[in-house]
């Protein structure tokens, strides 16, 4: 084999075989959920033939689609707010000689992360609901505040992480240049965090649809998330239904990943 | 006092100024929707606790404190050390060890891997990762156990291929929690790990290798010195909540074993004991502040060395 | 960052959407999740030109720390039996006397003078079931009317079976074993049900909510579960058979009650006499598979409920039912420490 001389420096012995494995079985049980979706009994366990009812129930169920359009608006709200209040926040405590209360930023920062779910979820009704007393709003905005300020750390730390490797050369010649703080932040460091902040925001999104415990102690009445749903249903039975409710997710993100792919092709 | 320093000083207070008004956002969603309340929740802790739950309010007691760590006995009222709680809180620790552990031993060479796919492909490898995570937690558990029960796929490959010809029982045990955690954790691990090595310098890996590194030298002297901060994010990430971890023991685990934050919800439900509960994640958050804060000023010592 | 502020836009464009659609008439019902019939709410959505909502919860007291909170915005709620009393003491209901409502003459009188609520001033049934055994006949061809079948399984069961992790159902099954009374806080009694619930956790295989799937498709043989999952199974895998602990088995109920802060009472009254109905009782009922409270229901439900040997209990074990009712706060912290200790 001509492996020696052709070898590529950035090949790890296996890293590749581990790589795919990885997406094998992250893959796997979706495999599992797509083709429960089209089982024509009631179990998510049972095979029973196949059927597209599910897929009918689903889309006669308004209160599942509510439930799950309400959870993706919370989430890329949540997202979005915490990516950006962690971009900011990770500019302003990384490639900086310590200063006063740098410390304790970073520990107020990850206090979501230490907490367990259920404590805050019980604090954050009894603060809430005192304020929606007041105000008389109970609208979703809650559930948004209360999702990003525990996306925040999930944000945080991948920005931090990938900005820590970034040194200040080329923002420093470009201020030498008579750039603005803003033109620099724009032109360079913006573009060379983008990983950092693409990954912080998918963590943050993804977690912000995740959570049970905190929305569940949040949310008023008709605001059930798509987690909050299925919670509920946990004790009884839940139907193939949800797997076609999550089919038609996997294949909304897929079809969203393809496009993304051709965009960023064509401006190659 | 010369002007010189007076001006470097007057700059580095504006930098500092600055520095802090860039925070200032985080900071305050975090103290409006997170810490503020939790305070509320150091006061319930000292309080007595209410008959049906919630607490007397007011009224001051130490005996949630006092009952992290101790009890009196059911049945004779000696007291003595609450060997539930520490043995439920040893036994999270160790999982989400062995989790932090597995998820880096899987996404270090998976980060790696998309680190170093063409820079325009890099983001869909980044999706591909996140997409099995746009389906909630509750469906993916439920996904994972059709994965890892008796009749299941793990079990039916197994046997096919001739491994093992009876069913090995993996749901409701602790392999079945590790499966499930490491699988809903990846991607904490995978995506800051991505977002330090999308940025090493292969050229560094290229002197390692002339001068006649092995690649087991390169990738312990060079690229896991320069991605140590992708390192410790991801391990925060995941050791972190899979210590209150509650969905994925209560459904793989089958219930039957509890991890802290099924003890912590237990003193909210059920057990109608806030005050217990407050005081318990108050410790468990103070244990792993501290934890944290000792790993990160190490972590961040040994990397400036290496670096 | 840009993708970001795109799909905050799109977001609040969405929002803005959702937030307009507003009927007239307006009832927010909070209950327990997936046990509201889809048919019922659109029955009495069509009748009474109102717009319901429903919000889920999945335990009494997640219920009872947010109403009790405030702020909550609900109209309905159906506490458990053993809860109904704590909503009444704590001044969360509204006493909004349904046994002056037309339809209550349906109710059946064995659950007009309930202990939780006599009289029926607050609280009107709408499911009760029982906890019992639920086997694979397959496996194990015994006696399975007892408790024994979980706390001291024949050999054939052992490492198969599935107990809910439901605190107050499981001590009272063990207490009732020991020949105790629920509630009772005797030391000597607490320390064999301790005892006998660890040992025999050890020939458990779990303590989870799933056996609608699990117990048909064969990974359990054996559960200690409510009436209506068991009869689920059953209807998925005719070999199940229900059993009810001679020694002693709960009875649960959830009734439904209108919160003293409701915005939207009449609706809310609307309601409750609205589910009176022996039709629309039966709605409830062929949803949820569990049984309700009103006299001539039967004749509105599916075949298969009438017979159910789940829902009709047989007259010998009607005198081991026994309401789970609410005890002490000393009482439950003791219980809450033996559950403590079981799961460790």
């Amino acid at each position: 084999m001509a492996r020696k001389r052709a070898f590529d420096l950035r090949n790890q012995t296996g890293f590749a075989t581990v790589a795919m494995f990885t997406f094998f079985m992250l893959y796997l049980p979706m495999a599992a959920l797509v083709v429960y979706a089209f089982n024509a009994g009631n179990s998510m366990a049972i095979w029973e033939g196949v059927s597209l009812r599910w897929f009918y129930s689903a889309a006669s169920n308004e209160r599942v689609q509510d439930a799950a359009l309400r959870s993706v608006i919370i989430a890329a709200c949540a997202a979005s707010v915490a990516s950006i209040a962690a971009t900011m926040a990770a500019i302003a405590t990384t490639r900086t000689k310590p200063y006063p209360g740098l410390t304790f930023k970073y520990a107020f920062i990850n206090q979501p992360l230490m907490v367990p779910e259920i404590v805050t979820a019980v604090a954050l009704l009894i603060v809430f609901s005192r304020i929606k007393v007041w105000t008389g709003y109970s609208g979703i905005g809650y559930l948004i505040a209360a999702h990003s300020a525990f996306c925040i750390p999930f944000a945080y730390l991948p920005i931090r992480a990938r900005l820590e490797n970034m040194n200040l050369t080329l923002e420093q010649a470009a201020a030498d240049l008579y750039a603005t703080p803003w033109l620099v932040f724009r032109r360079i460091t913006l573009p060379l965090l983008r990983p950092g902040i693409i990954a912080g925001f998918m963590l943050a999104f993804v977690i912000s649809l995740d959570d049970v415990v905190i929305t569940e102690f949040v949310k008023s009445g008709g605001q059930d998330t798509l987690p909050t749903y299925m919670l509920g249903q946990l004790r009884r039975a839940t139907t193939p239904e949800v797997n076609a409710i999550a089919t038609v997710f996997l294949l909304f993100s897929v079809l969203l990943v393809t496009a993304f792919f051709f965009i960023n092709r064509r401006k190659a | 006092m010369t002007s010189a320093q007076d001006v470097a000083q007057q700059i580095e207070r504006r930098d500092i100024r600055n520095r802090w008004l860039l925070s200032a956002p985080a900071l305050v969603i975090i103290f409006l929707a997170a810490i503020g309340p939790l305070l509320v929740m150091v006061a319930y802790s000292f309080m007595v606790k209410g008959d049906y739950g919630d607490v007397r309010f007011g009224e001051f007691s130490l005996d949630g404190w006092f009952s992290v760590l101790f009890w009196r006995d059911i049945f004779d009222d000696t007291i003595g050390l609450a060997d539930a709680h520490l043995s439920i809180l040893w036994r999270s620790i160790r999982l989400s060890f062995i989790t932090t552990a597995l998820t880096l031993a899987f996404g270090f060479p998976t980060a790696y891997f998309i680190a170093t796919r063409p820079p325009s492909t890099r983001e869909v490898w980044v999706f591909l990762i996140t997409i099995p995570f746009w389906t909630n937690l509750l469906i993916r558990t439920f996904a994972m156990q059709e994965v890892v029960r008796n009749e299941g796929i793990l079990n039916s490959l197994m046997i096919w291929s001739g491994i093992v010809d009876q069913p090995v029982q993996i749901m409701y045990t602790d392999a079945a929690i590790l499966f499930g955690m490491v699988y809903v954790y990846l991607p904490l691990m995978v995506l800051p790990l991505y977002a330090s090595m999308e940025k090493l310098d292969f050229r560094l890996v290229e002197a390692g290798y002339d001068l006649y590194a092995t690649r087991a030298r390169v990738l312990w002297r060079i690229i896991i010195p320069l991605v140590r901060p992708g390192v410790i994010a991801g391990s925060i990430l995941v050791f972190i909540p899979s210590l209150g971890a509650y969905v994925i023991p209560r459904v793989l685990g089958g219930g039957k074993n509890m991890m802290l934050g099924n003890l912590i919800e237990l003193q909210f439900g059920a057990g109608r004991n806030w005050p217990l509960g407050a005081a318990m994640s108050i410790t468990v958050m103070l244990i792993v502040m501290l934890a944290l804060l000792v790993y990160v000023r190490n972590a961040t010592r040994s990397g400036v060395q290496h670096g | 960052m840009k993708t970001a502020l795109r799909m905050t836009t799109t977001a609040i464009a969405l929002l803005a959407l959702a937030g307009a659609t507003h009927a007239e008439g307006v009832l927010n019902i909070y209950n327990w999740g997936d046990y509201t019939s889809p048919e019922l709410i659109k029955k009495f959505e069509a009748a009474n030109d109102v717009k319901v909502t429903i919000t889920d919860y999945d335990s009494n007291d997640t219920a009872l720390a947010k109403v009790r909170a405030g702020g909550h915005g609900f109209d309905i709620v159906v506490p458990s039996a053993n809860y109904v009393p704590i909503w009444v003491k704590e001044g969360l209901l509204l006493e909004s006397r349904p046994d002056q409502m037309e339809n209550f003459k349906n109710v059946d009188p064995r659950w007009v003078d309930v202990p939780w609520d006599p009289g029926r001033h607050y609280s009107v049934p709408w499911q009760w079931g029982v906890t019992g055994i639920g086997v694979n006949s397959k496996v194990y061809g015994g006696d399975i009317n007892t408790s024994a079948i979980f706390l001291d399984p024949p050999a054939e069961l052992v490492g198969k079976i599935n107990v809910a992790p439901e605190m107050n159902d499981v001590l009272f099954a063990t207490i009732k074993y020991f020949g105790g009374e629920w509630c009772t806080g005797d030391r000597e009694l607490l320390k064999k049900v301790r005892d006998k619930v660890v040992e025999a956790k050890t020939k458990w295989l779990a303590m989870d909510y799933s056996v609608t799937e699990k117990l048909p498709a064969g990974d359990y043989s054996a559960v200690y579960y409510w009436n209506g999952a068991i009869m689920r199974s059953r209807l998925a895998n005719p070999d199940i058979k229900f059993g009810y602990p001679k020694e002693g088995y709960p009875i649960f109920m959830d009734s439904v009650a209108i919160l003293k802060d409701a915005a939207n009472v009449e609706n809310a009254k609307l309601f409750m006499n609205f589910i009176m109905d022996p039709e629309n009782a039966a709605l409830i009922s062929s949803f949820a598979k569990y049984a309700n409270g009103i006299k001539g229901s039967e004749q509105f439900m599916p075949e298969d409920m009438k017979t159910a040997p789940e829902l009709v209990v047989p007259a010998e074990f009607e005198k081991a039912g026994e309401f789970l009712k609410s005890c002490s706060p000393e009482t439950v912290d003791l219980y809450s420490r033996i559950w403590t200790e079981l799961q460790k």
